[in-house]
């Protein structure tokens, strides 16, 4: 009886044997890619030279010479372009970090709105995330910002909202902490608080699975975390004064107005650049939360129920743990998209990496130096913020057993 | 990662990889193509500036219209691309545009680090301040303080911070990429001060809502030499460029004008006739026909006439000749002479 064999018969010519097959194949697309990287990168470097462009970092140490509306570290027109760069990451993370934050809270709040028995507050969520995440970002950066020109009062006049500050066109002013001598023991009872209050929340669980018996472990960390350092700040003296902004109302007209330098201003281009980024990608969250809570099987609930946990219980210990093995990657894209969308702040004269790397760019003329320096950044702080939230999600996912 | 490697290399190589397809030399291109791809500006009246219809004028534009004329014998075969001011180096090293010429002050980084060549000087300007009447300032010396508005990526941004730190005055500047917004943003009063090439002061003036409650200050505070621009390793398509602005200033100081050129044809001034092309192989040797300075003038006018229509003191901007006088009339605007 003849029989097909699945088993090499050891004649089969190479070409039809699967594993070279593979390999070949495989061998030649690396070898396709690493051709192509070569060529890409030869071609620039020889066409910069026949072009006359001078190239390399080394411009990097030059004297800037201009100067850019906000800064977080201390930087004028007689700093380096170097810097002038760094000032520019510096402001992409500011906007990132308070965006994802605020983004989330929002998002979480809204998504959850969505969910409500409540008619009127379910219908306003769902108009408000049906419209905002339908018009485009730009379009709304540039929004936020006219309207935020419009309203403000005039740079010699001020309006004040609801107690956080008094703003006007030149900006949002606030009062400003400044850190004196020995603040350093109040920043280690900080850091110490912290350590504590986890220390209380694992003893709590720890007995609580012993005995059964409750520790409000939530309102013990708090006031650790707040009171300590408090107490320590009060100890060692106050070490530090709380500068208000001043308002000059005399004098020429062009030194009416905040003082410069005296308290902490958000200016009206970081203003709208954060309003926009937040509200349209809490939109996104939104939904990624109500469809995280919707994935829970209503079985779960049910059971919570029937085992007489309250709603709030149900919703904290059963629905949202189980939620959040839906909810965290799609999250993770939304925090990356928020950081990468901050870069529309060109529109608006906003000094972010994007920005301030096109300064250095156009003042400079190293084009390509200064666009790979860009696409650096942005493939870095991705890469840091998907491996943090992937370890979030591991943290979270069923530990099966 | 070695998606990533790729990716990065594409993105940067692609714009400098593009320059590679024009080697021939840029004006046998330019003829093959059959137009002259002229960078401008996103809308400067009286530079460049297009109308409802799409039909770009201004001072810049001619020095196109101009090289269209010599080249082809009609100023029409110029299509024109708009630049923002951080755009406008990277379009011409990449070959995205022939030619440059877009109020772009010549300075030193310009004409070497960054491969570029200066052809020449249509307009002399210099830095100045545009304040609110209601403000009270009379001089720039007063404006410590001030919230300054400007165009990034500008000399004008480099001057502006210059000029504070010197006179040992407290500032801030808000900076945007395109005009528009710099004047939007001065205008709803975000800033005290807007500060640009004085000739764009007056240009960008027009469009506020109250043109009648700014002035302008007295002080200018820098050189802004302002003309054409190439790149760098193409020596005949610069002195076309170069040769075209020459012609329309020698042009005037002859007195030769679109009206008269015809009758010019039968001078009896040599110098007259070099020019229009009666007289040795000037055209020639700049690679274009010898009828080259005639189809400019005859087509887009002398300087003075080009001056007149576009920014000169019957126009809206109502700017008066000055150091851009020909230099036997006070100026400083001086053409080599053709022979």
């Amino acid at each position: 009886m003849t029989t097909i064999s699945d088993e090499p018969s050891g004649k089969v010519s190479l070409w039809y044997d699967p594993r070279v097959r593979s390999m070949v194949s495989q061998v030649i697309l690396i070898g396709l890619i690493a051709w192509g990287f070569y060529a890409l990168v030869t071609n620039t470097i020889h066409n910069l030279e026949r072009l006359k462009i001078a190239s390399g970092f080394d411009f990097l140490g030059t004297n800037a010479g201009f100067t850019l509306i906000q800064s977080l570290i201390e930087y004028d027109q007689t700093a380096t372009y170097g810097r002038a760069f760094m000032v520019g990451l510096l402001n992409t993370f500011y906007v990132a970090i308070i965006g994802i934050v605020l983004a989330t809270i929002l998002g979480f709040l809204v998504g959850v709105a969505r969910l409500s028995k409540n008619w009127v507050i379910s219908r306003v969520a769902t108009v408000y995330v049906e419209v905002l995440r339908n018009i485009p970002l730009l379009l709304q950066i540039i929004i936020w910002y006219k309207i935020l020109l419009l309203l403000a009062p005039g740079k010699r006049e001020f309006g004040n909202i609801l107690g956080i500050g008094n703003f006007n066109i030149t900006g949002l002013w606030t009062p400003k902490f400044i850190a004196q001598d020995g603040f350093w023991v109040t920043g280690i009872a900080i850091v110490i608080a912290i350590a504590l209050a986890w220390m209380v929340a694992r003893w709590a669980s720890k007995r609580q699975q012993a005995t059964g018996q409750q520790f409000p472990s939530f309102w013990a960390g708090l006031a650790i975390v707040i009171g300590l350092p408090l107490l320590v700040f009060f100890a060692t003296g106050s070490p530090g004064i709380v500068e208000h902004p001043e308002f000059v109302s005399e004098g020429s007209m062009l030194r009416r107005g905040f003082k410069p330098g005296v308290g902490f201003v958000f200016i009206p281009e970081f203003l709208a650049l954060l309003f926009a980024l937040v509200l349209y990608t809490a939109t996104f969250i939104a939904e990624i939360v109500r469809a995280g809570i919707l994935a829970v099987d209503h079985g779960q609930t049910e059971a919570a129920g029937a085992l007489g946990l309250r709603r709030g219980k149900i919703l904290r210990l059963v629905v949202i743990p189980q939620a959040m093995r839906v909810i965290i990657p799609p999250l993770t894209s939304q925090y990356l998209n928020l950081t990468k969308n901050s870069s529309l702040a060109m529109a608006i004269g906003y000094p972010d990496v994007m920005g301030a790397g096109g300064i250095v760019l156009n003042q400079s003329g190293q084009a390509v130096e200064i666009i790979i320096m860009i696409m650096v950044v942005y493939l870095t702080f991705s890469l840091v913020t998907s491996v943090f939230m992937n370890w979030y999600n591991a943290k979270m996912s069923l530990v099966e057993r | 990662m070695k998606k990533t490697l790729l990716a990065l290399g594409l993105g940067t190589a692609m714009s400098v990889a593009a320059a590679a397809a024009a080697t021939a030399g840029t004006l046998a291109d330019v003829k093959a193509k059959g137009h002259v791809q002229c960078g401008v500006s996103q809308g400067l009246p009286g530079f460049s500036n297009a109308d409802a219809k799409g039909n770009w004028a201004g001072l810049d534009v001619d020095i196109c219209r101009g090289m269209a004329a010599a080249i082809f014998g009609d100023a029409t075969k110029v299509k024109y691309t708009p630049l923002s001011s951080k755009e406008r180096f990277t379009a011409l090293q990449s070959g995205e545009i022939d030619v440059l010429s877009r109020n772009t002050t010549w300075t030193a980084t310009r004409d070497t680090a960054l491969g570029l060549n200066f052809a020449g000087v249509n307009y002399y300007d210099g830095q100045g301040f545009m304040v609110r009447k209601s403000l009270g300032v009379t001089s720039a010396l007063q404006l410590g303080g001030a919230a300054v508005c400007t165009n990034t990526g500008t000399t004008t941004e480099l001057n502006v911070a210059d000029y504070f730190r010197a006179n040992n005055m407290k500032f801030e500047v808000v900076a945007f990429e395109k005009s528009d917004e710099v004047v939007g943003a001065y205008d709803k009063g975000r800033c005290d001060v807007y500060t640009t090439d004085a000739s764009g002061l007056y240009a960008q003036r027009l469009k506020l809502t109250n043109a009648k409650d700014h002035i302008v200050l007295p002080e200018i505070i820098s050189k802004e030499p302002l003309g054409p621009v190439v790149r760098q390793g193409d020596d005949q398509w610069f002195n076309l460029v170069r040769w075209t602005l020459n012609a329309m200033i020698n042009a005037e100081e002859m007195g030769i004008t679109s009206a008269n050129v015809e009758s010019m044809l039968t001078s009896k001034n040599p110098a007259v006739l070099r020019l229009v092309g009666k007289e040795g192989s000037f055209g020639e040797n700049l690679g274009v026909g010898n009828d080259w300075a005639y189809n400019i003038i005859k087509q887009v006018g002398n300087y003075g006439e080009s001056f007149e229509r576009n920014v000169g003191p019957k126009t809206p901007l109502g700017i008066a000749r000055g150091v851009n006088a020909l230099w036997s009339k006070g100026g400083i605007m001086y053409a080599p002479p053709i022979r």
